[in-house]
């Protein structure tokens, strides 16, 4: 059977459909959710999307961390299921405190849009076993609030369990601190980061590389592995 | 109504771009001796009945789950009380 991967359409998401379109291009099947639906469809794994959801009024993520779906998909994510996060979905992570630390505007104060090398860091998680530790990528990155940041203790923490999963190679673009583009929760099965993997999947856009590919292949690997 | 107010502010250890925006414009302006800004922010929440204990602890639970991210924000709850014969 094929693996059905939930994507959440918030009001404001802009990445949805680039998203689901990596799944389908990595051979799994996207499954449309709708942000007020408490029902998540079955599906096997969720990724929540980029964009400006709720126009990032308040914070970027926070207002979208109370709606419905993400009631199911709190519960789920604790007991196992496979998230990813990117970019604004990222962000919703952290205010749901699924993932440790905050999003906070981009330490230059701009918006910025770059295609960005980043290092793989944990080749271990649900959605990043089909790279290799250590191997460089190159992913589009585009935000306005990128900039990673956490208590000197937790980022300690993070470094000590090999949870930083993706770091900022070269150039900083945001002013996270450790240079750090994506983290993992303790189990592995949630990964958030800044850039954008949906947006090279394909050699004709993009970086016109499909480095962000695997992403969506780890996780197709995993779940017919479980099955 | 009474009206009750939370302010929120970035943590002092967390770098705030825009206070240090603000901040470096003022010797242009001609506002000199000014050696540090933060930018916070302020909810002013127009409240029904009496701000008594228990709206104010669901208000001080407001401002902890949603308005602040206590992760990287301070924040403080107080009640506006309207000035002694203040017009309008």
């Amino acid at each position: 059977m094929t693996a059905r991967i939930g994507v959440v359409t918030f009001p404001g998401s802009l990445d949805d459909r680039d998203t689901q379109r990596a799944i389908r291009l990595a051979g799994a099947e996207p499954v449309a959710l709708w942000h007020k639906d408490k029902d998540l469809k079955q599906v096997d794994a969720v990724v929540l999307p980029g964009g400006f959801s709720y126009g990032d009024y308040l914070r970027a993520g926070a207002i979208s961390r109370f709606s419905p779906v993400m009631e199911t998909l709190i519960d789920q994510a604790k007991a196992g299921l496979p998230v990813l996060g990117i970019c604004n979905g990222f962000q919703v992570l952290t205010e749901a405190h699924l993932l440790p630390g905050a999003m906070l505007g981009n330490d230059h104060r701009h918006f910025i849009c770059r295609d960005q090398k980043l290092r793989v860091e944990n080749a271990t998680t649900a959605w990043s076993s089909e790279y290799e530790a250590g191997q460089e990528i190159h992913i589009p990155l585009k935000n306005m609030d990128g900039r990673y940041v956490a208590d000197e203790r937790t980022l300690d923490e993070l470094e000590a369990e090999g949870r930083v999963v993706f770091r900022y190679l070269d150039f900083n673009p945001n002013g996270s601190l450790r240079d750090i583009a994506g983290i993992t929760n303790a189990a592995g099965n949630v990964v958030g980061l800044m850039p954008h993997p949906e947006h090279a999947v394909e050699p004709l856009v993009g970086t016109g590389r499909t480095d962000g590919l695997p992403f969506f292949t780890s996780i197709l690997k995993k779940l017919v592995a479980a099955s | 109504m009474a009206r009750v107010v939370v302010d929120v502010m970035l943590k002092p250890e967390i770098l705030d771009p825009q206070g240090q925006a603000v901040q470096r414009a003022l010797p242009r302006l001609g506002f000199d001796g000014i050696s540090d800004v933060r930018q916070g922010k302020r909810f002013e929440l127009e409240v029904d009945g009496p701000v008594d204990d228990a709206a104010l602890a669901r208000i001080h639970e407001l401002a902890e789950s949603f308005l602040a991210n206590t992760v990287i924000e301070n924040f403080t709850v107080k009640i506006e009380e309207p000035a002694v014969g203040a017009e309008k």
